[in-house]
């Protein structure tokens, strides 16, 4: 994953000069995650810029840069941080778009990596996909696999919109395979990474591959065929494909890695609720991740985490009385 | 004492500084017919900060300001008709009736907008700033900023970030002594503003904020060393407001004769008796006239122009093309909510101005509750 990321970087990075990384320690560090590393020496000093840490101006000069019609890319070093950029990112870079009537644009990515699972406690393994996937101006990419998390990357630096680019830390070391060229995953496509008719599950970043799993073990152990789906943007969202899947299968299950309340899967489970309610045959199900701070035990941190024992279960429990 | 410039130089500078005058009064009336809603920040009283920076500057610099921006785009150019269809809420208006008083901009004149957030335009500024540098433009930006804002975070930020990147920004600060209610000797642990950035790298100067001509000369110098030079300043115009921090302010937390003291001290009166042998009294007459028929005629075009349609609220949140098709649940929702005229909305901008209104007339001594005299 990290190096199909890089790739979509450095690519995009040739192909428009306007495009440019800054962030901290994304240089002469080679970038927290080593997301960027070679790039400094490849790119210079110019578009590989060194920051300090400073979160709320970074995003800011982003903004601003982006405003003057150059496409930045800011990585934040983690999601958590991203918390102190709040202001710019909210109350500047989705506002301003619309607070001015269309007449300036901000075409710039903001990079966070985030999610638990790491032992860095209860500041460092925050999943904020819920609270940015909220706000009106905002897109919201969330790549599950190198393939994916290059092209849409790629689009990312492409559009002309703010766009929120959440990395999940246990996935950097992901292989997989990426296609050749210079493809574009246009964002609002989600995809349909298992066939089935039993149940949905949609499952976002790396509980798309904790619900896939799940999904193999409900085939094989309980004969259950669960269709999986990975939204792979949540703004927009492919609401479409995945009502499709819930008229077909009747069942839902979401799966994430963040907080129960206002989360993804609440918001999933209103708009499916909404718009299919006649189809459905059990109640949505959502597992979630423990409404708490991330304890540091190792213990504790994976008992605050789904697993693909929860998957399962629920998916038992939504698809109970059919069996 | 700085130079007076030419007879045409003269004119120009009376005339803006006149009409931001004019419409800031006119504005301020509106507000309390209740034409202009929300919160209305008038710059009454800090019209030869405004006016004499903006005269300095290059067409293609850019300018990011506050809340308080109305003079800041008519100074750049902007049309007084668009800035008050802004504030009556209007499809005409700079931001089409979105962003309001505080949201002014103009982009074709490079006002880089006016932010409601304090201290949230500083980064951006850095940003604009870095826009330059990245494409070795020798253009460069003009941040202003209320001494308020230097007690943000944003402010240690962007000044360590600007001195480091050896970014091409004026920071100019229109210290009016008061953070909303709150004098700068009970705001800031350093009251001279000028210095505040020097633990960062960036030198300062404080200026008289209400001679148009004293600012010209030192903004002009500060605007040398950024195109030049390529390094950030910080200059503190010292000036202030008559008028409450928004229309909707008695005024409690400062004395009448302060504001009379620096009644004594008016921007446009001081610049009056400067050009005296150049301008006559014909003169003055006129550009006031002229400033009088132009905010009448804004506030005609304000009022003529239509308010926004409904079918237009989702638009330009974002821009929809290759990458994305559409953006919102409500877009793919059966039923999506597009909004009807609140009842309530006429209502709270009625009451704020009600509750300014007090003072929005500063002759009507009966009305000033809380005046310590």
């Amino acid at each position: 994953m990290r190096e199909a990321l890089r790739d979509a970087l450095a690519e995009e990075m040739e192909r428009n000069e306007d495009v440019f990384l800054m962030g901290e320690d994304v240089g002469v560090f080679q970038g927290a995650f080593k997301v960027s590393e070679g790039l400094l020496e490849r790119f210079g000093e110019r578009r590989v810029r060194d920051t300090p840490i400073s979160e709320n101006t970074i995003v800011g000069a982003g903004v601003g840069a982006a405003m003057a019609g150059l496409r930045p890319v800011v990585e934040l070093m983690t999601v958590n941080f991203s918390l102190l950029a709040l202001d710019q990112i909210v109350n500047h870079a989705a506002a301003i778009p619309y607070m001015f009537n269309g007449n300036v644009r901000v075409p710039m990515v903001i990079r966070m990596p985030g999610g638990g699972g790491h032992q860095l406690g209860p500041t460092h393994s925050h999943s904020f996909e819920a609270l940015y996937l909220q706000i009106p101006g905002l897109l919201v990419a969330c790549p599950t696999t190198p393939a994916d998390g290059k092209a849409l990357l790629k689009a990312a630096i492409r559009d002309d919109n703010p766009v929120i680019f959440i990395e999940h830390e246990s996935l950097y070391g992901l292989k997989g395979e990426v296609p050749a060229g210079d493809r574009i995953q246009k964002f609002g496509e989600a995809a349909i990474r298992r066939e089935g008719s039993d149940v949905t599950i949609v499952g976002i970043l790396k509980m798309a591959h904790v619900a896939a799993k799940a999904a193999e073990e409900l085939s094989e152990k309980h004969g259950i065929e669960a269709e999986v789906i990975d939204p792979r943007t949540l703004r927009p969202l492919d609401l479409d494909t995945i009502l499709e899947s819930v008229k077909k299968t009747n069942r839902a299950v979401i799966v994430e890695e963040g907080w129960p309340h206002g989360g993804v899967g609440a918001n999933l489970s209103t708009l499916i609720t909404e718009q299919a309610f006649d189809y459905l045959d059990a109640p949505v199900q959502r597992v979630t991740g423990a409404d708490v701070h991330m304890p540091y035990s190792r213990r504790m941190e994976q008992a605050a985490m789904p697993h693909e024992e929860n998957v399962i279960e629920a998916v038992l429990a939504a698809t109970e009385g059919s069996r | 004492m700085a130079k007076l410039p030419g007879r045409k130089t003269c004119i120009d500078l009376l005339s803006r500084m006149c009409l931001i005058r004019r419409f800031e009064e006119e504005a301020g009336r509106q507000y309390q017919r209740a034409k202009a809603g929300g919160f209305l920040h008038l710059a009454i009283g800090e019209e030869a900060t405004i006016v004499g920076t903006t005269s300095v500057m290059r067409d293609d610099d850019y300018l990011i300001g506050t809340y308080r921006t109305h003079g800041h785009a008519i100074a750049r150019g902007t049309p007084a008709d668009s800035v008050m269809a802004e504030l009556f809420g209007k499809v005409d208006g700079t931001s089409g009736g979105r962003g309001g008083s505080m949201h002014i901009f103009d982009g074709e004149r490079r006002f880089m907008g006016g932010y409601g957030i304090v201290g949230g335009n500083l980064p951006l500024a850095a940003g604009l700033a870095l826009a330059s540098q990245y494409r070795e433009e020798d253009t460069v930006t003009v941040c202003m900023f209320g001494d308020g804002a230097t007690n943000t975070g944003n402010f240690g930020e962007t000044m360590n970030l600007a001195a480091l990147w050896s970014l091409p920004i004026v920071f100019l600060v229109e210290n009016n002594l008061y953070g909303m209610g709150t004098s700068i000797e009970r705001h800031s642990a350093v009251t001279d503003l000028s210095k505040k950035a020097e633990g960062y790298g960036i030198s300062g100067e404080r200026i008289d904020g209400m001679d148009v001509l004293a600012v010209r000369e030192r903004v002009s110098a500060h605007l040398d060393i950024a195109r030049n030079e390529r390094r950030p300043t910080l200059v503190e115009a010292f000036t202030y407001r008559y008028r409450g921090h928004s229309a909707a302010d008695p005024e409690i937390y400062r004395d009448k004769k302060e504001v009379e003291e620096w009644q004594q001290k008016d921007p446009i009166e001081t610049f009056i008796r400067a050009c005296d042998g150049v301008l006559d009294g014909k003169d003055v007459e006129r550009i006031r006239d002229e400033a009088d028929q132009t905010v009448k005629k804004a506030v005609e075009f304000a009022d003529q122009s239509p308010e926004p349609p409904l079918e237009t609220l989702y638009d330009e949140l974002y821009v929809v093309g290759e990458t994305i098709g559409w953006y919102a649940v409500d877009e793919r929702s059966p039923e999506p909510h597009r909004g009807e005229y609140g009842e309530d909305a006429p209502d709270v901008a009625k009451e704020l101005a009600e509750s300014g209104a007090e003072h929005i007339e500063p002759d009507d001594e009966q009305s000033r509750p809380g005046v310590r005299n």
